[in-house]
């Protein structure tokens, strides 16, 4: 007999894993269409252009993709390591139906427009009032099950996650503060230089706890799991989770380098941003010192090569990052596609593999069978993926050196060396490879979604029993 | 200083982030302090397999964390960040603008100024001077005027031999330093059949299919309306108020019957922006040159 209390709640946690593959498959689908129509500008159809499309791309892989790939982690992994049952009885379930309904209400409202014309902050107020709802939820869910643990000490996974849960709640309220005219329209509820930064204190943190602690809490659990050895240093830990996200909530400004905003917050901003450098690279170290004694396993196992290799992309853009956020560094890289590619090396190397990493390692588990379909799908997955998200950063260095470079280039007498029209006509080859690496990363997607599917079919989905705690700890 | 409502906020910019830079610092240096036991974990197992090792941070992690303190603080020091401190070099960005925009008009000015004693006719037809007043348009105009300097809807082209405001030299450059303002009043009032009337006179002007007899009775309308005050009675337009010329083939909006309806009807505002300001009047001297060359290309 296996009561409520016995179990764990596997249920809401097989429903975000699927649903990380799905929602993958139709932003990165979107992000191929915005890739084409930069190409083939004839492909933007009516109100179907890239102007609709881009935040329906970024909100659909950041919030949708990564946000059902957190929700599963992270509920999989607080319930193993509190060795006890998610607490909060149907705000779990609310969770997931919640951000479903989220996350149709954006695929719908942003290509009709309606937006609050903020990054990564676009969808109306009813619809933020939906996430708050959802994220206070998921935060009682979360801190619910850490507190009816039945093992003393929080593991470290966990820090990340709560985190990343606290500052994504505070960065979320703060930011989409508005005044509404109607159900569809409202107005930001700051103006100016002060707008703006609020926004890229949002959308910087966004990148740092959305996109950086929460997977790294991810990383915490998946990359000793799979590689069966000892997280590295539990020191180097503590360090690196307060300097990361006591370090990421002053980097903002150096979006706003060059602008209206003071000199001094810039500098600060620009402070911060390197100091921020070590406490990023902690991380890596962690995760990939951990496989020290095991780097065999990295031969003949795909979800490790994920791991492995997310953390190695990790390293390059959090390295990459602290050298575009120096003044004249960015004169050089800001507006152009440097910019698209760095956020792409994190957003496609970093948490899509960490991502797509983990939920292959859960699949097997939640639906009752020892191991994927295929293992040898998820090695091909893998090499597509590396190669199309390699071709995508390589031709975004490339084209955003050029428009850089071709922008700020001026003739004997002062005059501009290149009209920007002609900094678009040498980006298309550039843009066509970065289209054709998305595609790559679409079609590993596909891959994923087949062998998930066969994985699927005929399994069990029985919950598992809740792990009595190891007795021996101190 | 003016980011600031009061001394308070600077003290408080200053003690927050010194006492950041710091927080890091000391939190390095603490848990540098525990006991290691390398190669021994902390004791601790979840979920049956998870543990943790008691090793040290790398060195060389550590020591990278505190460069980046040092270099943090040494930037503070040289540049504004430290809330109403300027900084040791006196940098701003506001400063290095002008530092950049003074040398490179000081390196350029010689260029131009060899032009602005010349007169327009005489620049026209300097090759020189006329590849670097291509450059100045492609910087500046095109984005109005087109590439082709042909214009588009509402940018008047530039290639042809008609002027809005007068194609003197004078007229040219008096039109780039000090901009123009093209103003069609909105004639409403006049009712929708005499405007029907007026268009169908307008299109006869310049040859293009029209019903007759209305023409005939915008003609009279023309007349006696107020058209003529600015078109001039002969509606061969005025260069001193923008009015254009009715009778040749040159539209700024369109010559389609619905069109010339719709600019009676509702009147049309236009602008062309002043360049003196921003660019001088060596640049527009040049500038003004390159457009005259353009429209005797057309000729």
């Amino acid at each position: 007999m296996s009561g409520t209390q016995t179990t764990y709640n596997d249920k809401v946690v097989r429903q975000f894993a699927v649903m990380t593959v799905i929602w993958g498959i139709v932003g990165m689908l979107v992000g191929v269409i915005i890739a084409a129509q930069l190409v083939w500008p004839e492909l933007n159809i009516g109100f179907l252009h890239f102007g609709r499309l881009r935040p329906l791309h970024t909100n659909a892989v950041i919030f949708a993709f990564g946000g059902c790939a957190l929700f599963a982690t992270s509920y999989w992994c607080v319930q193993r390591t509190s060795h006890a049952r998610l607490w909060g009885g149907p705000l779990v379930p609310f969770t997931f139906w919640g951000w479903q309904v989220v996350i149709v209400l954006a695929a719908v409202t942003l290509p009709l427009g309606m937006t609050q014309g903020k990054e990564y902050a676009e969808l109306e107020w009813p619809i933020d009032i939906l996430i708050t709802l959802v994220w206070v939820s998921y935060a009682l869910v979360f801190f619910g099950t850490i507190a009816k643990r039945t093992v003393s000490h929080i593991y470290v996974a966990n820090w990340f996650f709560g985190g990343f849960i606290l500052a994504v709640a505070l960065l979320h309220l703060v930011n989409s503060a508005a005044v509404p005219v109607s159900l569809t329209k409202s107005y930001s509820a700051y103006s100016g230089v002060q707008d703006a930064m609020i926004q890229w204190w949002y959308g910087h943190n966004a990148v740092g706890f959305f996109l950086t602690a929460g997977f790294l809490g991810m990383m915490y659990y998946f990359v000793p799991k799979q590689a069966g050895r000892p997280v590295y240093s539990y020191r180097l830990s503590v360090v690196h989770f307060w300097a990361l996200i006591f370090t990421y909530m002053w980097a903002g400004p150096h979006h706003l380098h060059y602008t209206a905003l003071p000199d001094w917050t810039q500098s600060v901003g620009m402070v911060f941003s390197l100091i921020l450098l070590a406490p990023s690279w902690g991380g890596m170290i962690n995760g990939i010192m951990t496989l020290s004694g095991a780097w065999h396993k990295l031969r003949d196992d795909p979800i490790l090569k994920f791991l492995i290799t997310s953390l190695s992309f990790y390293g390059m853009s959090t390295f990459e990052g602290p050298m575009m956020s120096i003044k004249t560094v960015n004169a050089l890289s800001h507006y152009t596609d440097w910019t698209v590619g760095h956020v792409h090396s994190g957003a496609l190397g970093w948490v899509a593999m960490v991502s797509i990493g983990s939920i292959y390692y859960l699949l097997p588990k939640l639906f009752g069978k020892t191991e994927m379909f295929s293992t040898k799908l998820v090695t091909v997955h893998f090499w597509i993926a590396t190669i199309g998200t390699v071709l995508y950063i390589a031709s975004m260095w490339i084209a955003g050196v050029m428009q850089g470079l071709m922008w700020r280039a001026v003739n004997a007498d002062g005059t501009l060396a290149y009209s920007f029209v002609e900094s678009v006509k040498g980006s298309y080859p550039f843009w066509a490879i970065r289209w054709l690496g998305g595609v790559l990363f679409l079609t590993g997607m596909l891959i994923m979604a087949y062998n998930m599917f066969r994985t699927m079919a005929g399994g069990k989905t029985q919950d598992a029993p809740v792990v009595v705690p190891a007795a021996h700890h101190a | 200083m003016s980011d600031f409502v009061s001394g308070f906020w600077n003290v408080y910019v200053v003690v927050i982030v010194l006492g950041s830079i710091f927080a890091c610092a000391l939190l390095l240096y603490m848990q540098g302090k525990a006991k290691f036991t390398p190669g021994k974990t902390m004791g601790h197992v979840w979920d049956e397999t998870l543990e943790e090792y008691n090793n040290p941070m790398p060195k060389w992690w550590s020591w990278l964390f505190v460069i980046t303190v040092i270099f943090g603080l040494v930037y503070l020091a040289l540049y504004p960040g430290l809330g109403s401190f300027k900084g040791l070099l006196g940098w701003s960005a506001v400063g290095q603008y002008k530092i950049e925009r003074e040398r490179m008009d000081a390196t350029v000015k010689p260029l131009y100024d060899k032009y602005s004693a010349m007169d327009l006719q005489a620049i026209a037809g300097d090759k020189q001077a006329m590849e670097m007043g291509k450059r100045l348009y492609l910087t500046y105009c095109m984005q109005c005027h087109g590439a082709d300097a042909r214009g588009a809807k509402g940018f008047p082209n530039l290639t042809d031999s008609d002027w809005q405001f007068g194609g003197e030299p004078a007229q040219i450059e008096q039109t780039i330093a000090d901009g123009r303002m093209g103003v069609m009043p909105p004639h409403a009032q006049l009712g929708a059949d005499t405007i029907k009337d007026l268009a169908n006179y307008v299109r006869s002007l310049s040859g293009l299919p029209n019903d007759s007899v209305r023409a005939a009775k915008g003609k009279e309308a023309f007349a006696s309306v107020g058209c003529s005050g600015c078109h001039g009675p002969d509606a061969k337009g005025m260069h001193a108020l923008g009015a254009p010329n009715l009778t040749d083939k040159v539209w700024l909006y369109g010559s389609s019957e619905n069109t010339i309806i719709e600019t009676i009807t509702n009147g049309r505002q236009n602008k062309m922006p002043a360049w003196k300001e921003f660019l001088g009047d060596s640049k527009v001297h040049l500038l003004a040159a390159y457009v005259l060359s353009l429209s005797q290309g057309a000729k």
